[in-house]
C-alpha cells in the first residue's frame, strides 16, 4: 500500500506493506541511518523517534499509522537550517555521548518531553527529567550527564 | 612538562561527539555493501545432544536463498583461547548457543524463513550445568577438544603462591572462611554484535568490517580458523556500540560470515538480534570463590588462601585467563604477606564465558573485601580502619612482584571515609522498615597496560600536511571510551594546534599500525605514551627547519597556535610553511614519522611474579544504601569514589568513566544476571534482564587522587575499568553492616535480602 508522510519536515509517498515497521521504513526504506536499532522490542528506546512530536519506539509501531503524519529523525533534529538542535549541543557539552549507540534515541525523547515541558509551562525537577528517560537503556554513560543535558534543556 | 598545560586536565568534550549525535556515525548495522547479503545462523533447540542429521534441501531450494552451510562445507580450525570451539558444529551439540547451520540470502527475512526449513534430529542428552558436578568422576567429557594435558572437564587452571603460609596463619588472631557465588552477567552493548565479511575471489582478499577490540589479534585468529594468510585479510573498524570486553575473542558467528561470502563471492552481513546477544554473546564468569584470610591481633592482615571454580561453560575463551588478573588483587590489594591461589575453569553446558570490564577483579574484589568486613567484625576493630592499617604504599614491591611506583590508595580511603561522613553513618541506629548505613570497598587494577601478550605495545604514525594539519595514524581503538579525544589533546597540546586541525585515523589494520588492542583499561596510557613518542620525532624534523628559517636556536621554539615562535624574540612562522619547505625545498623529505611505544612492564615468570604492568591504579569507595525491610529492596543513595588516576587527562571524559563504571558496578550488585535453567538463558531480554535505567542512578560523588605516574602520559594512569571493581562489594558490604546478616552472593536481590533476614531471625530465635 501506498502511505504519504512527512519526514524531517518534507513530504514523502512510499510504497510499503501492512506489516512494514516504522524503523525499517526509516532505516531500510528512506536510507536514515541514525535511528538505531537496539532491541526490536520496545526496551531500550535507541530506535526512538518523533511523531507529530511524540516520542515513540520505531520497533513497535507499525509504518501504516504513520500515513498523513510528520516524523522527525536525529537527522531532522537541528532542522533545515541549523546544524545542531539544543538537544544536540546539551548533550555534547555536557559529555552525554560514549559510544553513541544511545545517543539518538536518548535525543529524540528529551526533545520530545522538553517540548511537552514548554507547552506546559513547566520546569520540571531532576527526577521528572531522569523518570522521561526511563525508557532509553545506555550502557556507557550510566545516564548522569545525559539527564545533565536534559535538563540544561529542559531549563532553557 | 606539567607547567602551564592549556588542554590536558580541561574538560573536553568527545572529539566525535557531534558525529554520534547527529546521526552520522557509520555503526556496523548502517553498513550497506553493493550486492550485499544478508546471514542468518541457526542455532541448537537443544544444550546437549547428539546431531543425528541436517537437512538444508529444502532452504536451499528457497527462492533468495544463495548458500546454505554446515560444518560439513567449510574447512576450519577451531577458535578460542584453547582452541577447543569448531565454529560450526556437526555430531554433538554442547550449549544452547551452538551454531549448526548458516544461510545467506537476498533479505533478512529469508534467511530467517530459510533457517525454519532446515531440519535436524537431535538425540537430546543430559547436559551437567554444574561446574562442581563435571568435576564428580562420574561426569562425562564436554569438550572433546579439551586440553589433553588436563583433568576431565578443566579447561585451564592457575596456581599462585607467595610467602610463608603456614607461618602467616600461626601468627593469624582471626581466620575467615567464607564461600562466595558471582554471577554471570551480560555486556548489553546497545549496538548488538555484528559482522559484514565482504571476499573478492578474483584477488583472494577478504574485508571485515567488524566492531573487535583487538584488530591486530583478531586478524591473525581469523586468518587461523579460515586457512587464509592473515595478511590478506583487512579488518575495518566500524563505530562500535559499546564493547566492555565483549569483543576480544572470535566467535563463531565471525568466521561463519566469512565463509559465507568466501562461497558466494557476495559480501554478507550478520547482525544479531537483542535474543542471540543475550544467548550467544559470552557472559562474565560466573564463579564460586573459597576464601580464607586472616589477620593478626592488630588487624593486620597476614594471608589469604583462595580455591576458585569457574564456569566455562561449553567453549575456552580469553575469559578463562582472567585469574591473571584475579590473582593481583588477591596477592597485591592490601599489604599482603602470604597468598596462596588455585583456580579451575571448568567445561559445564552452558554458553562459554568471555571477558568483561574488570576482567575478573570485580569477583575477587568482591570476596576480599567481604572478608575484610567479616575479619574487622571479628577482631571488634573499625572496617575503615582496618583497610587504613593495611593500605598499600608508595614503593611497595608486592609478594607479586608488582612495583607500586605511586599509589593513591590510603589518600583514596581517606577521601571516600571523610566525604562520605562515614563515622557518622557505619553504626547508625537500626529499626523501622527503612533502614539506612554505608559500606567500603576498594580495588587495585593493572594502570599501564598488562603484559599477558609478548607485546603490548601500540605504534603511531603521524602525518603533517602542507595545511597545518596533522593526521594521528594510531594503532589503538576507540569504543566509546573517549581515547580519541585524549589523543586529540595531547597532540593539540604538544604542537599547539586547534582541534580543528586534528584527524585521526584509528580503525583499518591496512592503514594503522599495529597495537595489541583496547582492553586492560590501556589505552591513554599506552598509545598516550607512544603519540607523545611520535610527536618527539616529529618535532626532532620539524624544529631545525624552523630554527634554520627563523635564524633563531631549537631550544628557544614554542609551539602555539599553529605557529612555531621564538620564546626569547618576536619571531615566529606558521607551521604549514615549514612543512612545505621541508616538501619542497632539498633534501625534499615528508613531514611523517613512526614510532612504537613498548611499556617498561615485564612479562611475568611461570609463578606469575612480575611487575606486569607499566603503572597500578587504586581505588576506593563509600556507597550508601537504604534497605527495605518489608520488601528486601536495596536502594543506592549515594557513592563516593575516590580514584588514583596519576593525573586527569580530560576531566569531562573521566567523569564519564567513573559515572558509567559505578552504574554497572551498582548493576552487578543489585539487579544484573543471566539467569540459566539447565543450560537454557532464561532472560534473554532487556524485559527480564535487568538494566538500570536514569531513574535509578544514585548522586555519584568523584575525587580523582592525582599521585604523578612517572611512566604516565602527563602521569596519567589507566581508569575505565576501575569504578565498577569495588561497587558490587561496597553495596553488598553496606546490606550486611545494616541488616547483620552476610551477603555473600550476588546479585543482591530482594529475594536474597529477605531470606537472609529470616535466616537470621529464625537462628536468632533457635539462640532464644
Amino acid at each position: 500500500m501506498k502511505i504519504n508522510f512527512t519526514i524531517n519536515g518534507k513530504g514523502r509517498a512510499k510504497e510499503i506493506k501492512a506489516s512494514t515497521l516504522l524503523i525499517d521504513l526509516i532505516r531500510d526504506g528512506l536510507k536514515l541511518k541514525g535511528t538505531k536499532p537496539g532491541c526490536f522490542e520496545g526496551e531500550c528506546g535507541a530506535c526512538t523517534v518523533l511523531v507529530d512530536g511524540h516520542a515513540i519506539n520505531s520497533c513497535l509501531y507499525l509504518a501504516v499509522n504513520v500515513a498523513g503524519k510528520s516524523i522527525t529523525t536525529i537527522e531532522g533534529l537541528g532542522g533545515e537550517d541549523q546544524f545542531l538542535d539544543i538537544v544536540q549541543e546539551k548533550l555534547i557539552e555536557h559529555g552525554g555521548v560514549q559510544c553513541g549507540f544511545c545517543t539518538s534515541g536518548m535525543a529524540m525523547s528529551i526533545k520530545s518531553y522538553s517540548d511537552k515541558c514548554k507547552e506546559e509551562g513547566k520546569v520540571p525537577n531532576r527526577n521528572e527529567v531522569a523518570k522521561s528517560l526511563e525508557g532509553n537503556l545506555c550502557r556507557c554513560t550510566g545516564y548522569v550527564k545525559i539527564v545533565d543535558a536534559a535538563i540544561s534543556v529542559c531549563g532553557n | 612538562m606539567n607547567d602551564e598545560l592549556k588542554y590536558i586536565g580541561k574538560p573536553q568534550p568527545k572529539f566525535d561527539a557531534k558525529e554520534r549525535t547527529t546521526g552520522r556515525s557509520v555503526y556496523g548495522h548502517d553498513i550497506e555493501l553493493s550486492g550485499m547479503l544478508h546471514g542468518a545462523i541457526l542455532r541448537t533447540k537443544y544444550p546437549c545432544a547428539e546431531i543425528i542429521s541436517i537437512d538444508v534441501s529444502e532452504a536451499e531450494q528457497l527462492a533468495g536463498v544463495e548458500c546454505v552451510i554446515t560444518a560439513a562445507d567449510i574447512d576450519a580450525n577451531k577458535i578460542s583461547f584453547k582452541e577447543d570451539h569448531p565454529v560450526l558444529k556437526s555430531g554433538l551439540v554442547s550449549c544452547i548457543r551452538d551454531e549448526i547451520a548458516a544461510v545467506a540470502a537476498e533479505t533478512k527475512e529469508i534467511a530467517e524463513q530459510a533457517l525454519k526449513l532446515i531440519k535436524v534430529k537431535y538425540n537430546e542428552r543430559q547436559g551437567i550445568y554444574d561446574p562442581f558436578e563435571s568435576l564428580e568422576e562420574e561426569a562425562v567429557q564436554i569438550n572433546q577438544w579439551q586440553p589433553e594435558d588436563s583433568p576431565k572437564n578443566v579447561s585451564m587452571t592457575f596456581e599462585y603462591e607467595h610467602g610463608d603460609l603456614e607461618e602467616q596463619k600461626s601468627k593469624s588472631k582471626v581466620i575467615v572462611k567464607r564461600r562466595y557465588h558471582l554471577q554471570k552477567m551480560t555486556h548489553c552493548c546497545m549496538g548488538s554484535s555484528n559482522i559484514t565479511a565482504d571476499y573478492n575471489p578474483a584477488e583472494k582478499k577478504l574485508t571485515l568490517y567488524c566492531g573487535t577490540q583487538v584488530p591486530f589479534l583478531y586478524q591473525r585468529d581469523m586468518a587461523h580458523c579460515l586457512k587464509m594468510d592473515p595478511s590478506r585479510i583487512r579488518v575495518i573498524q566500524p563505530v562500535i556500540g559499546g564493547g566492555f570486553g565483549s569483543k576480544l575473542d572470535v566467535n563463531p558467528f565471525e568466521p561463519i560470515c566469512a565463509f559465507l561470502s568466501m562461497k558466494t563471492g557476495r559480501p554478507v552481513q550478520i547482525l544479531y538480534s537483542r535474543y542471540e546477544e543475550f544467548l550467544a554473546s559470552p557472559t562474565r564468569q560466573s564463579m564460586a570463590i573459597d576464601l580464607t584470610s586472616g589477620a593478626d591481633e592488630n588487624g593486620r592482615f597476614t594471608f589469604r588462601e583462595v580455591e576458585i571454580i569457574k564456569d566455562n561453560g561449553a567453549y575456552t575463551s580469553w575469559g578463562a585467563t582472567t585469574p591473571f588478573v584475579m590473582m593481583q588483587t588477591f596477592s597485591s590489594l592490601y599489604k599482603m604477606p602470604a597468598c596462596k591461589l588455585t583456580s579451575t575453569a571448568v567445561y559445564t553446558n552452558n554458553p562459554n564465558a568471555g571477558s568483561f570490564r574488570g576482567y575478573g577483579n570485580p569477583q575477587a574484589t568482591f570476596s576480599v573485601e567481604r572478608n575484610i568486613d567479616l575479619l574487622a567484625e571479628e577482631l571488634g576493630m573499625d572496617k575503615s580502619q582496618i583497610r587504613k592499617l593495611n593500605s598499600n604504599t608508595p614503593g611497595e614491591i608486592t609478594g607479586q612482584g608488582m612495583h607500586f611506583r605511586t599509589c593513591g590508595l590510603l589518600e583514596a580511603m581517606e577521601i571516600v571515609a571523610e566525604k562520605s561522613n562515614y563515622e557518622s553513618k557505619k553504626d547508625m541506629e537500626q529499626s523501622g522498615r527503612y533502614r539506612r548505613g554505608i559500606g567500603l570497598g576498594s580495588m587495585l587494577h593493572v594502570g599501564g597496560g598488562a603484559k599477558i601478550y609478548r607485546s603490548d605495545g601500540c605504534g603511531t604514525t603521524l602525518k603533517l600536511d602542507p595545511y597545518g594539519c596533522l593526521t594521528i595514524i594510531t594503532g589503538s581503538s576507540e569504543i566509546g571510551q573517549g581515547s580519541e579525544t585524549v589523543l586529540a589533546m595531547i597532540a593539540m597540546e604538544e604542537m599547539g594546534l586547534s582541534e580543528d586541525k586534528i584527524k585521526i585515523i584509528n580503525s583499518d589494520t591496512d592503514v594503522k599500525p599495529w597495537d595489541v588492542g583496547v582492553h586492560a583499561s590501556r589505552t591513554s596510557f599506552i598509545a598516550g605514551n607512544s603519540l607523545l613518542g611520535a610527536i618527539g620525532k616529529m618535532k626532532e624534523m620539524i624544529s631545525p627547519r624552523a630554527a634554520k628559517l627563523m635564524g633563531v636556536e631549537i631550544q628557544d621554539l614554542v609551539y602555539e597556535k599553529g605557529l612555531i615562535r621564538c620564546a626569547q624574540s618576536d619571531v615566529q612562522i606558521a607551521l604549514d610553511k615549514v612543512v612545505r619547505d621541508l616538501h619542497f625545498m632539498p633534501p625534499h623529505e615528508l613531514a611523517e614519522v613512526s614510532y612504537f611505544y613498548e611499556p617498561p612492564s615485564k612479562y611475568q615468570d611461570k609463578g606469575f611474579k612480575g611487575d606486569v604492568s607499566g603503572n597500578y591504579a587504586f581505588a576506593a569507595q563509600a556507597i550508601e544504601v537504604e534497605v527495605d525491610t518489608y520488601t528486601g529492596n536495596v536502594k543506592v543513595l549515594d557513592v563516593w569514589v575516590a580514584q588514583d588516576v596519576g593525573k586527569v587527562l580530560n576531566p569531562m571524559g573521566l567523569q564519564g568513566q567513573i559515572e558509567g563504571g559505578v552504574v554497572m558496578g551498582i548493576g552487578y550488585g543489585l539487579t544484573e544476571e543471566t539467569q540459566m535453567k539447565d543450560g537454557y538463558v532464561l532472560n534473554p531480554n532487556f524485559h527480564n534482564y535487568k538494566l538500570l535505567t536514569a531513574s535509578d542512578v544514585p548522586e555519584i560523588h568523584f575525587y580523582p587522587v592525582e599521585t604523578n605516574d612517572p611512566a604516565g602520559p602527563y602521569g596519567a594512569k589507566g581508569v575505565a575499568e576501575a569504578p565498577l571493581i569495588p561497587t558490587a562489594a561496597a553495596i553488598a558490604n553496606a546490606v550486611s553492616n545494616i541488616l547483620g546478616v552476610e551477603m555473600n552472593e550476588l546479585p543482591v536481590t530482594p529475594e536474597r535480602v529477605l531470606k537472609a533476614m529470616k535466616n537470621k531471625s529464625e537462628l536468632t530465635e533457635r539462640l532464644v
